[in-house]
């Protein structure tokens, strides 16, 4: 079997498994080893290819349907798409568990399984195809993909709090998806191709400030979907609703295939035109702004969905710096960032669970009722606000060290504006370290006597989530499913691996950095050049 | 490139009223601006295709120069198809969150037993009156019988 073989496998399997998974029906066992087999095979066959393509140093270019680019569609795997399908696919797993186990605990009452799992591999076909699109139109069906199965997820069960989040996120997610569509018509009017490669030379010969408008049109559509900041105020008000690992799915994955995305552009698809001060600043307040916006809420879903916003700022900051290291930098950023916060999520689930509540002033002694959940909070936490010597810590310092080089040569913008950048994420990452520990301190560390009365200037700031009604005492502990702790401490320990085999995996993320190189990309696809 | 200015021009007036329609509160029109959008989006591939040439199909004795460009087209009714899916579960969400707004959170909790039973009333009155019917029919005509042979 030829690699070129595999690659198309890792779109189909999941759409396969969905197909199998609706027929199914009801059978709820068989469909989640339908869905757990088929995102384990999508897991090894993307391994695989990443092995492949790293062995032979050039990524891999695949015609569908045997029509050639660039008329036809072409799905290419380099290092990058590798890279992001197998974290993809393992947190996706993770999550799988996670959801299978909660289900099984509460009867389905949530979750409705016989829609969840077809929902779920769709989904993960979307995410795949994403990654692994060579045609800008093939990109958007891989975004719409995944977009509509994140609809059902997200207003899964209708309840009326989730379909009013849903319609934010729905509304939303069309109106990028019709700045996409523009943007695609637009430069294949300008250019006559959708093909990436071939975009890649096309584009480079219209006027400069053609080039420009159509790059901040694709750069529209895509920083919505990766909630970049202005366009991030939605994330926050749909994501916290869902069922936990729905939101952790989301937070872990959505939000980077908008940064893949980015990536992509910046790096193929307009090599030429530059607008890495634009990012720079987006960048950096993305960072601030994001950040700010978690120190005041009290509900820790809606934290985290604050600290994910921001954090993806550190990431546009690498992509607009834009050196070698840069880009490796970023891209372990976003493997890190993903594990981490999909972990998080979870651990927020089990805390939901155990603790019958998400808010700072409601939770209380749960570190005496459970050291493992502390356990697992305390370690992604601690990742997350960027402590030595975890992976946070190793991507954030990676990224300073890339502006930190690029500055005096003013690479990606004037060199105050790199320096000032790199300010903003050292101080975005104490106050992520403030705002997770006074959560860690107020429902881990304070005792269950404490609860009642309690006063303290940490809380004097937060504000009670809208919805908030429920009780206000802690009703008894419910006991937590083992399948729920189980792949919660799996991708923690995930996280753990990206920290203690940092050094080979910063090597291959700069490798994939090294491929990103648009003559590289463009020789993949069009082994004897394209005009 | 040349461009039909028909066309141009109904873009522009779809992507305006698409827009308006957008910004207001309710749920249904946010859906109508959507599809005006989406179609003068539509349009707007299709205008990017250059002029409109022969049907795109390579035969004997047809120059590949006067055929229209086929790759737009496939983008657009991509687009439809992916836009029928996302109508159809706007139209679902319009409808649950209308049903939510009438009813409230207790809309699911309705119970449809009382309609069940009334119903089952009703049908067992329809049966009774049916085989009254019944019996009342073939009294009259056990007495036409009775009657005929005389």
């Amino acid at each position: 079997m030829t690699p070129e073989a595999l690659v198309p496998l890792v779109v189909l399997l999941p759409l396969i498994g969905a197909a199998v998974n609706l027929i199914l029906g009801h059978h709820r066992r068989a469909q989640v080893a339908v869905s757990a087999t088929v995102l384990t095979a999508v897991a090894v066959v993307a391994t695989t290819l990443l092995m492949i393509v790293d062995e032979a140093d050039r990524g891999i270019s695949v015609a569908v349907g045997a029509w050639e680019a660039p008329w036809g569609i072409v799905l290419v795997v380099d290092r990058l798409s590798a890279i992001m399908v197998v974290i993809s696919a393992v947190v996706l797993l993770g999550v799988l568990i996670y959801a299978v186990g909660q289900g099984l605990a509460d009867q389905d009452r949530e979750t409705p399984v016989s829609i969840f799992h077809p929902t779920y591999l769709i989904l993960s076909a979307g995410v795949f195809n994403a990654f692994i699109a060579g045609d800008l139109f093939n990109l958007y069906v891989g975004f719409e993909i995944l977009l509509a199965a994140s609809y059902v997820l997200l207003t899964l069960g209708g309840t009326g709090e989730r379909i009013r989040a849903g319609v934010t996120y729905i509304i939303v997610s069309l109106i990028s998806s019709l700045f996409f569509l523009s943007a695609i018509a637009l430069i294949y009017g300008a250019t006559g191709t959708a093909n990436i490669a071939q975009l890649s030379v096309r584009l480079a010969e219209l006027p400069e400030q053609t080039q420009l408008m159509l790059h901040l049109l694709l750069l529209l559509a895509f920083g919505i979907k990766a909630a970049v900041f202005p366009l991030s105020f939605w994330l926050p008000d749909s994501y916290p609703t869902a069922p936990a690992p729905i939101t952790a799915v989301f937070a872990g994955l959505l939000t980077k295939v908008g940064v893949y995305a980015i990536i992509r552009t910046e790096t193929v698809i307009f090599a030429d035109s530059d607008v890495s001060t634009l990012l720079l600043v987006v960048g950096g307040l993305t960072m601030i702004v994001g950040i700010l916006g978690a120190l005041t809420q009290a509900d820790i879903k809606r934290l985290l969905s604050y600290t994910l916003v921001s954090h993806i700022g550190y990431m546009i900051f690498g992509i607009g710096v834009g050196t070698e290291l840069g880009l490796a930098a970023t891209i372990y950023y976003v493997v890190h960032h993903i594990t981490v916060q999909t972990a998080l999520f979870l651990t927020t689930g089990l805390i939901e669970r155990f603790g019958s509540s998400t808010s700072i002033t409601r939770l209380a002694g749960l570190l005496k009722a459970s050291p493992l959940l502390a356990i697992l909070f305390f370690i992604p936490a601690l990742n997350l606000g960027g402590i030595p010597p975890f992976s946070g810590f190793l991507g954030k310092v990676g990224l300073f060290v890339a502006g930190a080089e690029g500055a005096p040569e003013n690479v990606g913008g004037p060199a105050w504006l790199t320096w000032a950048v790199i300010a903003a994420g050292a101080i975005t990452s104490l106050i992520t370290l403030y705002a997770l520990t006074r959560f860690w301190n107020m429902a881990f560390w304070r005792g269950r006597d404490e609860l009642e009365g309690y006063d303290s200037v940490l809380l004097q700031s937060v504000q009670e989530f809208p919805d908030a009604s429920g009780a206000t005492t802690l009703t008894a502990t419910r006991r937590t499913p083992v399948l729920m702790v189980v792949a919660t401490t799996a991708l923690v320990v995930v996280t753990i691996l990206l920290t203690v085999f940092a050094g080979p995996i910063f090597d291959l993320a700069g490798r994939a950095a090294i491929n990103l190189e648009p003559a590289m990309y463009v020789s993949v696809v069009f082994p004897e050049g394209v005009s | 490139m040349t461009a039909s200015l028909t066309l141009l021009i109904l873009m522009a007036v779809l992507f305006g009223a698409g827009i308006t329609i957008m910004l207001e509160r309710s749920l249904t029109r946010v859906l109508i601006g959507f599809l005006l959008v989406g179609n003068s989006v539509n349009i707007l591939i299709y205008l990017m295709s250059g002029m409109p040439g022969l049907a795109p199909i390579l035969g004997e004795g047809v120059d590949p120069d006067e055929i229209s460009d086929p790759l737009p087209q496939a983008f657009i009714l991509t687009a439809i198809v992916i836009n029928l899916g996302i109508t159809s579960f706007m139209l679902a969400l319009i409808y649950r969150s209308w049903w939510l707004a009438q009813l409230g959170d207790e809309g699911d909790s309705v119970d449809d037993t009382e309609d069940l039973l009334e119903d089952a009333e009703e049908a067992a009155d329809l049966k009774r009156s049916s085989a009254e019917d019944d019996r009342a029919i073939q009294e009259v005509l056990d007495a036409s019988d009775e009657e005929a042979p005389r």
